[in-house]
Formats: structure tokens, C-alpha cells, sequence
């Protein structure tokens, strides 16, 4: 199919060039977005491997929860961003060095090992599309034989949001703040005080 | 008959994963950066555990993936937090900074 194969290319050309555009741009703000426009590629990567569950999770986690979480932390401090960047020269022709070293390991490793034989399970030539919609299928799966999986990561997610609070509350001084324990604990006895004042005298409070 | 095989896919996620890795070394100073990098490597193995469920048949890999994207939205929200107060403690996010925290 030739839709697919110019569809993959186009896809992950352009997610490779925006994941390097994430790790040299000058602007951290253009970092988070060239790191959504790779998220988004990938996601339409997922489409074209059949998982368009996970394809719309990707969008609506990622693009939707977590680079706009970047954008905000970007933006809110302030930051001399052109300071942090001294070394990144200095680093470059090592780093580039590793990274092509790490990248024909990696190469060597799928050319010389076909996954396509010789292996525990057997990996077809073609992607495997069942007839089935995905989503029915990781819901089928997915609370039944991987029941603890997915309250593991109820749990996950609950430890982060507690920690993440746990990590940014603060007490400030010189703000005055409701304190609802003190208003709950309020009774009659020692809200209200009944005087008796005189007649043409007032009252010290 | 298609031409795009797993060894593509793989391919894909090694390049991203490279590229992630050179974030980090890279960018020495920028935390920010830093956590885009991890982000970018996790979402590597995303395509690794997606390709190998699609070319084996099994959805197991699929569910893995979910798992993994979990733990991804966790660890940016938590070390965004830790930046955050890093941040607010010593007015700036520099790595080399970054052994003050033991405190």
C-alpha cells in the first residue's frame, strides 16, 4: 500500500526533526512546542499501527495534560534562558558522537536479530489489524487480565497528584487566609456574649 | 502489500530514543529541557511496546504502553513540582545547583 508507507514517512520525518528541534531550540517555550507537534506525529503513527485508543490518549494526555503543564511552568518562571544554555557548544561533537555510537548499536541490534524468526512469538511481516475495534478490545483486556495493571495506576497517578501538592503548598506570612477549622469549630458558647449595658452609657469591647 | 515492516517502526523509536538521550547530555544546565528529554524517550518506548503489539497480534503491549504513559504524566507533574519549589528556593534551575537539595 503506498498511502501507508508515504504516511509513515512523512509522520515520523516530522516527528524526528520536531524531537530535534526540542533538545536545540533557543527557546524553551518553542521546546514545549515543537514537543506537541512530535506527540502529535506520533499519535498519527499509532493510527497507522491500528491503536487509535491509545492514539487519542496520547493526544488528550500529553498534548492536553502534560505539555501544557510544561508550558505553564515555562512561562511562570523567570528564567534567563540564555544563561543556561552555556556548554551546549562545548558538549556538541561528543555528545553527537554518543548519540551516533548509541544509534548504530541500537541498528546492528534490529538487523542482526529478525524478529521475524526464531523468537519466542512469532511477528508477522504486515501489521496485524483485527476486525474488532481497538477500543473494544483493551477494554475486554483491560479489566479483567489486567485488572491489578490498571489499579496500579490509579494508584500512581494518586501518589503523584498528593505528592505534587505535598511539594508546592507553602504558608505565607502577612496573608490572611479563611481558616475553616477555627470556622467549623465555632459554637454558641464562645461566639456570642450577652452585656447588659446602661442606659446612656456605652460599651468597651 | 506493505513496505513498512517492524524493523521501521523500531528504527523510529531508536532515533527518538537517541535524540532523548542527547537532550540530556546536551542540555547540562536546562531542567526544563531535561524533562522534555525523558518525555521524549519514554514516548520511544510507547512506539517500541505499540509496534511489537500491532506486528505480534497481541494487544498485551498496548495496555504496557497505557501503564507507561502513566508513570510519564506522574514523573512530569512530580519533577515539574520539584522545579517549581527548586525554583522558588534558589532562583534558578540550574543542574549544577541541583546537590543543594539534600539540604
Amino acid at each position: 500500500m503506498f498511502v501507508y508507507t508515504i504516511s509513515f514517512y512523512f509522520f515520523s520525518i516530522i516527528a524526528i526533526l520536531s524531537a530535534l528541534m526540542v533538545i536545540s531550540a533557543k527557546n524553551p517555550v518553542h521546546s514545549v512546542l515543537f514537543l506537541i507537534l512530535s506527540f502529535v506525529n506520533t499519535s498519527a503513527l499509532f493510527v497507522l499501527l491500528g491503536a487509535e485508543f491509545l492514539a487519542m490518549i496520547l493526544i488528550v494526555v500529553y498534548v492536553g495534560a502534560v505539555a501544557v503543564l510544561f508550558l505553564f511552568v515555562v512561562m511562570m518562571l523567570d528564567i534567563n534562558f540564555i544563561k543556561l544554555r552555556e556548554g551546549f557548544l562545548q558538549y556538541l561533537p561528543f555528545g553527537v558522537l554518543l548519540g551516533l555510537v548509541l544509534l548504530i548499536e541500537l541498528g546492528m541490534l534490529f538487523y542482526t536479530n529478525n524478529f521475524s524468526e526464531n523468537n519466542l512469538v512469532d511477528f508477522s511481516n504486515l501489521p496485524k489489524f483485527s476486525d474488532v475495534e481497538n477500543t473494544k478490545i483493551l477494554g475486554n483486556v483491560l479489566y479483567t487480565d489486567y485488572f491489578y495493571l490498571f489499579q496500579i495506576s490509579g494508584i500512581i497517578l494518586l501518589i503523584a497528584m498528593i505528592g505534587s501538592i505535598v511539594l508546592t503548598l507553602r504558608e505565607r506570612s502577612g496573608v490572611k487566609k479563611q481558616k475553616i477549622y477555627n470556622q467549623v469549630h465555632l459554637n454558641s458558647k464562645n461566639a456570642i456574649e450577652k452585656k447588659k449595658i446602661e442606659l446612656g452609657k456605652g460599651i468597651d469591647v | 502489500m506493505y513496505n513498512i515492516s517492524l524493523d521501521h517502526f523500531l528504527f523510529l523509536g531508536a532515533i527518538l530514543f537517541t535524540i532523548g538521550v542527547l537532550g540530556i547530555f546536551l542540555n547540562k544546565k536546562n531542567v526544563i529541557i531535561i524533562l522534555m528529554s525523558i518525555e521524549l524517550i519514554l514516548l520511544a518506548v510507547n512506539i517500541n511496546f505499540v509496534s511489537f503489539s500491532t506486528f505480534s497480534g497481541d494487544v498485551s503491549g498496548q495496555v504496557f504502553a497505557m501503564l507507561t504513559l502513566t508513570v510519564a504524566a506522574a514523573e512530569a507533574a512530580i519533577g515539574l513540582a520539584i522545579l517549581v519549589v527548586f525554583f522558588r528556593n534558589l532562583g534558578s534551575i540550574s543542574v549544577e545547583k541541583i546537590n543543594k537539595l539534600k539540604g
